[in-house]
């Protein structure tokens, strides 16, 4: 992906971010996620149907790599199952983690391809995955 | 001024995070190094030469304490962790043994984190109330708002002498005297006070004071509890164990010293507090009336360049110290940190661990420039260099 494309997509998800909106019905699992050694604070929500997430929503402060990064993350997993959803998750990390992936599977997520390069913006970009696989394997259980 | 001192201004790099911690100069770095390269040894303990000089080394620093904020007693000075120690010993040694069920304490909603958990814990223990004395338009303490919020169930009042969020100093000597007409203890958290302007606890009449020596050109790891000696007497030791006890045959027959080693217990962090010593030692050289009267040029410096700048939200146009919070038009505070630091520029985002101040000022995060007296304005011109190109800025955050 070119460094211009990565940009693009990240200030596109930042500046116009999907599913940004609080669910409080009942159907919806609540999760906050937050990095301790910064000040990112989100609060996911998702909907299961049976295996498959049917919904996820946001909303909460952070930084722009971290709001884009749960945009880009939420338009991936809807209607994934659990099981999917975990492989995209664990390939984002792998990424993240400068080690080889499955790159055709992360779509947009691919603009974080270089994040591990900048150390504490990282956990940034990992931030709304971290909420995410908590609860589904909270599901799972 | 002094920057020769301090051995990383002569890195590439601009650090504006002071109110976090101060950068170290050599003479400290030094004094920590002779200690644990020529005396090493336990204090309190040896009947040997060493470890006397180390006594020596140890107590001296409590002497330079004493005089540096202008204690009566020697004893009143307590060595400790940090700021967040103190203010912990202040209020579990003390406080929770004091205070009944309704009893008020009054702090504000831009104390830092250590000087509210403590009292939140005691009203979950002990049933009292923790109020806030309303802050102006400023973000101001005044001595009537203080006034207002005062009844006879108040016993505390504590405040930090000046905050880390804003910089404001608060009437310290008009609150005491107010608070002691009304038998009100006063607690200052003078972590980002002692560093800046001079603290007289005699003239201040403060009851119970804690600072930290990181903030202060001192070392991590350490910092002081200062209580009025009568109330000190007082304050129940959390910690128990070697160097603070007289004998212990039996639970029954515990005796423990006499101040402040009885608030000492266990090896302490040597090289910390003779570290702080010379910090202290450094800054009396400086003078501390230079330091706040530099600090206030170049925040002036500052601020008058940023005020023309129409996408930069100033939160303090005010305030006492070295401290400018702002805003940058809609960019997350934390994004606008690692655009600076891009450009070797350390600047703190965030709430600065005063949670509770969204409540009063409406924003949940600020950049924070804090200054100190090493600082300079071509460090200042660098940054709003920067902080003036708005495109930049959102092209670079990420
Ligand atoms: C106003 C204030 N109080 C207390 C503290 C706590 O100091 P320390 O972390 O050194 O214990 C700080 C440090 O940031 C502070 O700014």
């Amino acid at each position: 992906m070119e460094e211009e494309t990565k940009r693009a997509i990240i200030m596109e998800h930042y500046e116009n971010p999907l599913h940004r909106v609080r669910k409080d019905n009942e159907d919806y699992i609540k999760i906050n996620t937050n990095n301790s050694s910064c000040i990112d604070n989100l609060d996911i929500y998702i909907k299961f149907n049976k295996d498959i997430i049917e919904d996820i929503t946001f909303e909460g402060e952070a930084c722009a790599i971290s709001i884009s990064s749960t945009s880009i993350m939420i338009n991936n997993l809807i209607n994934k199952t659990k099981e999917e959803a975990l492989e995209y998750i664990h390939n984002f990390y792998d990424m993240t983690n400068g080690k080889e992936y499955n790159e055709e599977l992360l779509k947009e997520g691919n603009a974080y391809h270089d994040i591990y390069k900048q150390g504490n913006r990282k956990n940034c970009a990992t931030l709304p995955y971290r909420g995410i696989e908590k609860a589904i394997l909270e599901s799972l259980k | 001024m002094n920057r020769e001192d301090f051995p990383l201004l002569s890195e590439d790099i601009i650090y504006l995070d002071n109110s976090a911690t101060s950068l170290k100069p050599k003479c400290v770095i030094n004094k920590m190094n002779e200690y644990y390269e020529k005396y090493p040894a336990n204090a309190h303990r040896g009947d040997y030469d060493l470890s006397f000089k180390v006594d020596q080394e140890y107590e001296n620093t409590r002497e330079l304490v004493k005089k540096f904020i202008n204690a009566k007693y020697l004893e009143e000075v307590v060595f400790t962790s940090g700021a967040t120690e103190s203010l912990n010993m202040i209020v579990n040694g003390f406080f929770a043994n004091y205070l009944e069920k309704d009893d008020e304490v009054l702090i504000t909603t831009s104390e830092h984190a250590s000087n509210v958990l403590p009292w939140f814990r005691l009203v979950k223990k002990l049933g009292i109330k923790v109020k806030y004395i309303p802050l102006d338009d400023h973000y101001y303490v005044t001595l009537d708002n203080v006034k207002k919020m005062i009844n006879n169930k108040t016993k505390v009042i504590s405040i930090a002498g000046i905050t880390n969020v804003i910089g404001d100093e608060r009437p310290i000597k008009e609150i005491t005297k107010l608070a002691h007409d009304n038998n009100i203890f006063v607690v200052v958290d003078g972590a980002q006070m002692v560093p800046h302007i001079k603290v007289d606890v005699k003239d201040l009449d403060i009851d119970f004071l804690a600072f930290s020596g990181h903030k202060m050109c001192g070392p991590t790891g350490i910092g002081v509890l200062y209580g009025k000696k009568e109330l000190l007497e007082h304050l129940e030791p959390i910690n128990l164990g070697g160097g603070m006890n007289e004998s212990f045959d039996n639970p029954d027959e515990v005796i423990l010293k006499e101040l402040p080693t009885r608030l000492e217990a266990g090896t302490p962090n040597i090289a910390g507090v003779i570290g702080l010593g010379e910090a202290i030692k450094y800054l009396n050289n400086i003078g501390l009336d230079k330091i706040i009267e530099q600090e206030h040029k170049l925040r002036k410096y500052l601020i008058d360049k940023l005020i023309p700048i129409k996408h930069i939200d100033i939160i303090n146009i005010e305030s006492d110290s070295g401290i400018v919070a702002f805003n940058v038009d809609k960019v997350f505070s934390q994004d606008v940190a690692y655009f600076l630091n891009k450009y070797n520029i350390c600047v703190r985002a965030g709430n600065h661990c005063a949670k509770i101040l969204k409540s009063s000022v409406g924003v949940t995060n600020t950049v924070r420039v804090s200054l100190y007296f090493y600082n300079t304005y071509e460090e200042i011109d660098n940054l709003v260099m920067l902080l003036s190109d708005y495109e930049k800025i959102v092209k670079e955050m990420i």
